[in-house]
């Protein structure tokens, strides 16, 4: 119920579930201090109005009731945060899948839009070069390197199997973007000179739609070409091993 | 020791220095803290204006994207070009004209860069601080007259290129309030370089006010105004002093050191291997685009308690005097407003939780973030239990008090989701930040202001401003205020982005395909015009404001009294309007600020001047 009051999108990992929990909990927070503190605000204002109060009492409220509620705030702060919130992340940031058993993606923002680099199916990427990269190499690949035989590439469409965790190792070429795919909870910035792994398991096939999440200049609210398409095992097998043989791709044609 | 009436001022009681000033003297190069007040006053009153203008042009292109702008569109056109492009109908003749995607990243990173360093700071801090805080104290001028004098003019060169930039080739800086390198330095035009050395005369504005604050309330206190006798806004601009002065440098530095990136070609935020439009970026590299965000977000998040805590202090003020009674927990405040001034210097990284934060670093902010939420419950709860046992007056400056509580809240406990990094990782970036912020500094803060304003404006001018029309200005503004920002937490979290130049638009169920799992449904994407229009009427319940403004100068009820509002701190017990040197006789303090409503006394108020 609270679900779609707050109006949380669509979910599609597995590790998202733990996003819309906290977020849920930490509404209810909100929700229950908002509602005392305004049914507080509407009844003293409406008590002590001059006209029904006309002579104001030096010391006012006494006890300390508000110190017991700061209390018991910062408590279940505190429950959120060691409980909850630190521990999810430690486990999402440390300790994330094997490589081995996980899908491993490189990916390049650029101003507009997303190129993607698969490892085809020796699982090995080519060497890469910051100094050969270029509008047609935007990854720097080194051409001569045997392991890049298989590898393949693409531009504003990722493909990833379900139920499969996939790795993606982001960066950026030019300035800063923000990988975020809504149904996935999934945002990661993308930083020029940094390498950041960010990765997720999906839970159901479809088509996603990727959205910068960061001011990448006057092209930013164009850069919507990007989708993650999310396919059964069989199907995205099929099409790695296709892709995989036609290997050698650089990367498509720049933007 | 009895205050004069305005009457018995003009007839040309005390008055310390009596010369005549000339005009120049007077208003323009004035050393007196009350006309730099002023000065501050109106010059930030007049940025606000500017900066919510700018804000409309946006609504309009968010709600309407690619429309040609109604009205002003020609006009835009003819001063700055093809940044606002002709639409043409389906016959190829003129429509009118609308904004590029770079005039609404100039828009965007000028409305943040004004409201906060031209608008609210200056508001806020320096314009109350400097009319308010010597009164207060019972002192009569700041510290350094002089710095203060150079602080007003620095500021206002640093608003003159602000703005000034918007006019010239290729238009003001594009990369957003918060600047971010690479983007700074790759937008090939001149608006970056304006912002920075903009930036620098406003920092230096900023610092030459705090250590003037710091300065007059540790060494001009009147005798007997003892540390905890200080009223609860001195407390607040005190802090906010500190913020100031310890968090501007780094930023300064860095924004010199991005002027070097940009002029002189150093790395100093660009990493090696940086490719523009397909080549190697000609940059020595060894860079760091994340020191800029950290040094950045070293002032940016101590900047957010200097938008808010004088607002706070107003509003403790405003409080006080209409519940008749003390502020509730004073010392409670004063602590809290101490450990929200330290803490705030230590959580900065929470702008940058989706950097690729690490668990340790993350486990400090996260820590941090939480701490120091418990503070600012502990002074919403004090303001909030200092109305029980009141006996309340609901006039305009406590209705904008009473408004900011609520607002305040709203704004305050939805920081909290975003506080956590792991709900951060869905909200992060949407409307849900914006309205988050917003909430703080709009209907917070100004609310806030506005209190302010209502409340000390027959202490300015001698009379009062007109109720009526205060109230009118009051329930319209709640309401649109309302109705402008708590639609942003539906877009939010439904997905929406912040920084787009169509509204959302190409994210947007309709455009990009009804399969596309993310994309924006036409309920979220049909709040954008609703906004629009609120802040549109937003725009329109602010003209009572202006003309009671200018009107009540010269046509308002003139005040009887020195102290209309029965108010006990210092700045009630002067002269109506204060002369220089402040006081008509030295004022000496016997008791704490809010002694209203003593049992046994026969009025409701002893003011902090009367011996016990």
């Amino acid at each position: 119920m609270i679900r779609d009051l707050l109006g949380l999108p669509v979910l599609a990992s597995e590790h998202g579930e733990k996003v819309d929990n906290l977020i849920i909990y930490m509404h209810w927070l909100m929700i229950v201090l908002f509602v005392g503190w305004v049914a507080y605000f509407l009844y003293v204002i409406w008590r002590f109005r001059k006209s029904r109060h006309p002579k104001a009492d030096h010391t006012g409220a006494r006890g300390h009731t508000s110190t017991w509620i700061e209390g018991l705030v910062a408590l279940v702060e505190m429950v959120l945060l060691f409980g909850l919130a630190i521990p999810w992340w430690a486990q999402l940031v440390d300790k994330p899948p094997s490589e081995n058993e996980s899908l491993v993606l490189r990916v390049v923002a650029q101003q507009f839009g997303w190129n993607v680099r698969y490892p085809g199916l020796d699982r090995v990427f080519a060497k890469q070069d910051i100094k050969l990269v270029n509008s047609t190499n935007k990854f720097g690949v080194v051409a001569s390197d045997a392991p890049g035989k298989d590898d393949f590439g693409d531009f504003n469409s990722i493909r990833v199997p379900v139920n499969k965790p996939v790795i993606i190792h982001l960066t950026s070429m030019d300035v800063i973007h923000s990988f975020k795919v809504i149904a996935l909870r999934v945002c990661q910035d993308a930083i020029p000179g940094l390498s950041i792994p960010v990765w997720f398991k999906a839970k159901t096939p479809g088509r996603y739609q990727i959205n910068c999440a960061q001011l990448c200049g006057n092209g930013h609210a164009q850069m919507a070409q990007g989708f993650i398409t999310i396919d059964s095992q069989e199907e995205f097998d099929k099409w790695y091993a296709q892709q995989s043989k036609g290997g050698g791709a650089t990367a498509t044609t720049f933007e | 020791m009895q205050p004069t009436t305005r009457e018995t001022h003009h007839a040309g009681v005390h008055e310390p220095h009596h010369e005549e000033l000339g005009f120049w003297r007077k208003y323009v190069f004035s050393t007196d803290h009350k006309v730099i007040g002023m000065q501050y006053g109106f010059t930030a009153l007049l940025f606000l204006l500017v900066g919510f203008g700018l804000m409309l042009m946006m609504r309009w292109q968010i709600a309407y994207p690619g429309q040609p702008l109604p009205v002003i569109g020609p006009l835009l056109h003819s001063i700055l070009g093809d940044a606002a492009s002709p639409v043409l109908d389906a016959n190829g003749a003129l429509r009118g004209y609308s904004i590029t995607a770079d005039l609404y990243n100039a828009l965007g990173a000028m409305h943040g860069t004004i409201m906060v360093f031209l608008a609210i700071v200056p508001l806020a801090f320096a314009a109350f601080g400097n009319f308010v805080v010597p009164l207060q104290i019972g002192a009569p001028d700041m510290a350094f007259p002089r710095v203060n004098m150079a602080s007003y003019h620095a500021y206002v060169i640093g608003g003159v290129i602000m703005f000034t930039s918007f006019f010239i080739p290729g238009g003001a800086a594009q990369a957003g309030w918060t600047s971010y390198s690479p983007l700074a330095t790759q937008i090939p035009t001149n608006g970056q370089t304006f912002w920075i050395i903009g930036m620098v005369f406003l920092i230096t504005s900023s610092l030459l006010g705090a250590v003037n604050f710091i300065a007059t309330i540790i060494q001009l206190r009147a005798p007997g105004m003892t540390w905890m006798r200080l009223p609860f806004f001195v407390w607040a601009q005190f802090v906010t002093a500190f913020l100031l002065l310890l968090a501007f440098p780094p930023l300064e530095a860095a924004a010199v050191m991005q002027l070097m990136d940009k002029l002189a070609h150093t790395s100093f935020f660009l990493p090696t291997g940086l490719a523009a439009g397909g080549a190697i970026a000609n940059v020595s590299g060894g860079g760091s685009p994340l020191l800029w965000q950290h040094l950045f977000w070293f002032l940016g998040h101590p900047e957010v308690y200097v938008l808010i805590l004088p607002a706070m202090g107003i509003v403790a003020e405003v409080i006080a005097n209409n519940t008749r009674k003390p502020l509730w927990g004073y010392k409670s405040l004063v602590y809290s407003v101490l450990a929200i001034g330290f803490l705030s210097f230590i959580v900065w990284a929470h702008h940058m939780y989706l950097t690729g934060m690490g668990t340790k670093i993350s486990t400090f902010f996260q820590t941090t973030t939480m701490i120091i939420s418990i503070p600012s419950v502990i002074i919403l709860s004090c303001l909030f239990i200092s109305l029980w046992g009141g006996s309340i007056r609901f006039n305009t400056p406590m209705l904008f008090a009473l408004g900011f509580l609520p607002m305040f809240g709203i704004g305050g406990l939805t920081g909290l989701p975003l506080g956590l990094n792991y709900s951060d990782i869905h909200l992060h970036d949407t409307y849900y930040v914006i309205a988050h912020f917003h909430y703080v500094v709009a209907p917070g803060t100004i609310f806030g202001l506005m209190a302010g304003i209502y409340f000390w404006y027959p202490k300015i001018t001698g009379r009062l401003m007109n109720e009526f029309w205060g109230k009118v200005h009051f329930w319209l503004s709640l309401i649109f205020m309302n109705l402008v920002f708590q639609p942003m937490f539906a877009q939010g979290m439904a997905g929406m982005l912040r920084r787009m130049s169509d509204g959302g638009a190409n994210y947007s169920l309709a455009k990009v395909g009804q399969d596309a799992i993310g994309g924006l449904t036409d309920s979220i994407m049909h709040w954008n015009i609703t906004i629009s229009h609120a802040a549109a009427a937003l725009g329109l319940a602010q003209i009572p404001f202006i003309i009671n403004f200018f009107w009540s100068m010269k046509h308002g009820k003139i005040v009887t009294s020195d102290n209309p509002w029965e108010a006990t701190t210092l700045d009630w017990q002067t002269p109506t309007p204060p002369p220089h040197g402040n006081f008509a006789a030295a004022p000496h303090a016997y008791r704490g600020p809010y002694d209203y409503s003593l049992p046994g006394e026969p009025k409701d108020f002893t003011p902090q001047n009367q011996p016990a």
